[in-house]
């Protein structure tokens, strides 16, 4: 063969793959806009003539997930701003600061990424339900709880990331702040956050995704459907004989849209990121 | 899954600075311990105690009787640990774990590597159409991911099934078929990862080291088998290291797709046990002894990854 037909070949492999990864996703949109006569239907077409709202109205009314988005952004929101300013703080002194625990404390945030921490649902839930005795606020079947838990996981990685955000502001530009006469904390706030902005982006759209995707505390903390989020809720919503397929595709689709919004916001500076990490 | 981001990423930021960090004199020498006391105020007592409480539950006797308060907690030693090891059904739990996260593993690599390798010789409309249809992949959360799955792979109303005229074939059914389907929604969700991460390391081997090598005889494959391989292999570790320990936590989709483990847990992962063990068993004590094992198997796997990383850059 020659050159360009091997050019030819790898560009339609290319264009085969990405239609096969993607398919998945255009499916789930499909499914929740097609009537369900057609989801019944003995052959399911590729498109659909008939596009509707059904599926999504049920889901948000009927069965309530416009309840369970609410609740997941909710607890989302705040863990994605607690983490970011607890994890900034952090990276600050991990990377502005020589001090004796330094490397220690930086491999132990490496460490408890990998920690498993679906095993630790089962200490977790009995420290939950004390909790809750003295505050109900956190306690079991409460927003609360999972805003605790989700925040302590997002942490070790949203310091981690962060880190190589706060270290590349040059010392010069807070050194001249200093001698204009900023204050610590003026420089910590008014200098470096504003610089470090576009890493804490970065790094909250993990933490957003940590705590948006958590399946394994909400269905072992929230008991009810009241204060449900997303993912396990959409577990209860799936019956394995009589699937509403369509439900369960919409509700699916309105789970992923965020989570897409935001990678594709973040996409530049995630490649960007990881371009570097041979180059230097 | 998709919420661990690749360490990668941060690596190669933090690598542009190449000096050490400067010192702050001014503001006395407790100013880092401030900074730090939200996160602990976070992480000690929601983190640490819990793993200190994980590994205390593992050698007490901990029941649904002693949920209730009406029996004393015993402690028991190591018991819990010999149950485990005494119990066949752990053994096959731990072997299947193995081998299943090694079949995602390779399939990931496997798939990752060579879509990067094929990115390098697309157009670069075709290279972006890709990336997005990876990203879309990446993103997608592990439970709608798991659920859409299920929908192509349904027994009466899936596509699948109807694509190949397979009739209500169910694929949940068989314990291969189960986890070659698990697997699959695995793979599917880590691939991306892996592929923008090589890719991205490709690019970045310097064009003229390549025309060298062109210029002395070399053949495309040649170079590309002595020279990017080689300059790509701190980069190949990291991401090996990664899946092996994103794979070998795998929760939501087997707990998803197979109901819990599958039937009679033929598809139970380490993870999955665990959590059955205790809160479908109510053993919460045998549960933690099982997050125990798991824990110090991630241990060794994190301590050959932080080793990968030393290795890379000589310090954190």
């Amino acid at each position: 063969m020659t050159r360009a037909a091997w050019r030819a070949a790898a560009n339609l492999t290319g264009l085969a793959v990405a239609a096969v990864v993607v398919f998945p996703i255009y499916w789930m949109v499909l499914s929740a806009l097609k009537p369900s006569g057609e989801i019944q239907a003995a052959d399911p077409l590729p498109w659909t003539g008939h596009p509707t709202l059904d599926h999504f109205r049920s889901a948000l009314g009927v069965s309530g997930f416009a309840r369970y988005f609410a609740n997941s952004a909710i607890v989302a929101s705040v863990v994605v701003v607690a983490s970011a300013l607890i994890a900034f703080l952090a990276a600050v002194a991990l990377t502005r600061f020589q001090f004796r625990f330094r490397t220690v404390l930086l491999v132990m945030f490496l460490v408890a990424q990998m920690v498993p921490v679906e095993a630790l649902t089962i200490p977790l839930f009995f420290l939950i339900r004390d909790l809750g005795r003295v505050a109900p606020m956190a306690g079991l079947n409460t927003l609360g709880s999972l805003m605790l838990v989700h925040l302590a996981f997002s942490l070790p990685f949203a310091i981690w990331m962060l880190r190589g955000f706060v270290a590349a502001v040059p010392e010069s530009v807070l050194e001249a702040a200093r001698i204009d006469g900023a204050s610590q904390s003026g420089v910590l706030w008014r200098i470096l956050f504003p610089l470090a902005a576009p890493g804490i982006a970065a790094t909250s759209v993990f933490s957003f995704i940590t705590s948006w995707n958590d399946f394994v505390f909400a269905k072992t903390f929230i008991i009810g459907t009241e204060h449900q989020t997303l993912p396990a809720a959409l577990l209860v919503f799936f019956k394995p004989d009589e699937n509403d397929w369509g439900g369960i595709m919409a509700a699916s689709t309105l789970m992923t849209l965020p989570v897409l919004v935001f990678f594709v916001l973040v996409q530049r500076r995630l490649v960007a990121g990881l371009g570097g990490a041979v180059k230097d | 899954m998709v919420s661990t981001a690749p360490p990668a990423a941060v690596d190669a930021v933090r690598g542009r600075r190449s000096t050490a960090p400067p010192r702050r004199r001014r503001g006395g020498r407790w100013t880092p311990l401030w900074l730090l006391l939200p996160a602990a105020a976070v992480m000690l007592p929601l983190f640490a105690y819990p793993l200190y409480q994980l590994g205390l539950l593992s050698v007490l006797d901990f029941g649904q009787e002693q949920v209730s308060g009406g029996v004393p907690t015993r402690y028991v030693g190591l018991d819990n640990y010999r149950t485990l090891l005494a119990s066949p059904k752990f053994w096959d739990v731990l072997v299947q774990t193995v081998v299943f996260a090694a079949g995602c593993v390779g399939a990931t690599l496997l798939v990752g590597g060579l879509l990067a390798v094929l990115m390098t010789r697309v157009w670069a409309a075709v290279r972006v159409v890709l990336s997005f249809s990876a990203l879309a992949a990446w993103a997608a959360p592990a439970m709608t991911g798991s659920t859409v799955w299920m929908f192509l792979f349904d027994t009466n109303l899936g596509l699948v099934n109807h694509a190949l005229g397979l009739g209500p074939h169910n694929w949940t059914y068989g314990k291969l078929s189960a986890f070659a389907l698990v697997g699959a929604v695995v793979v599917w969700h880590s691939f991306p990862f892996v592929m923008i991460t090589l890719y991205a390391g490709m690019q970045s081997v310097p064009g003229e080291v390549l025309e060298a090598a062109t210029l002395d005889g070399a053949s495309a494959l040649t170079a590309f088998r002595r020279v990017t391989l080689p300059l790509l292999r701190p980069l190949v570790t990291i991401v090996v290291i990664q899946s092996v320990i994103w794979d070998f936590k795998v929760f939501t989709q087997v707990y998803v797709m197979t109901g819990g483990g599958g039937i009679a847990g033929q598809n139970l992962v380490l993870n999955v046990y665990a959590y059955e063990q205790a809160f479908a068993a109510s053993d919460y004590s045998l549960g933690a002894a099982i997050g125990v094992v798991m824990s110090l198997v991630l241990l060794v796997l994190t301590v050959v990854y932080v080793r990968a990383l030393h290795r890379r850059d000589g310090r954190l």
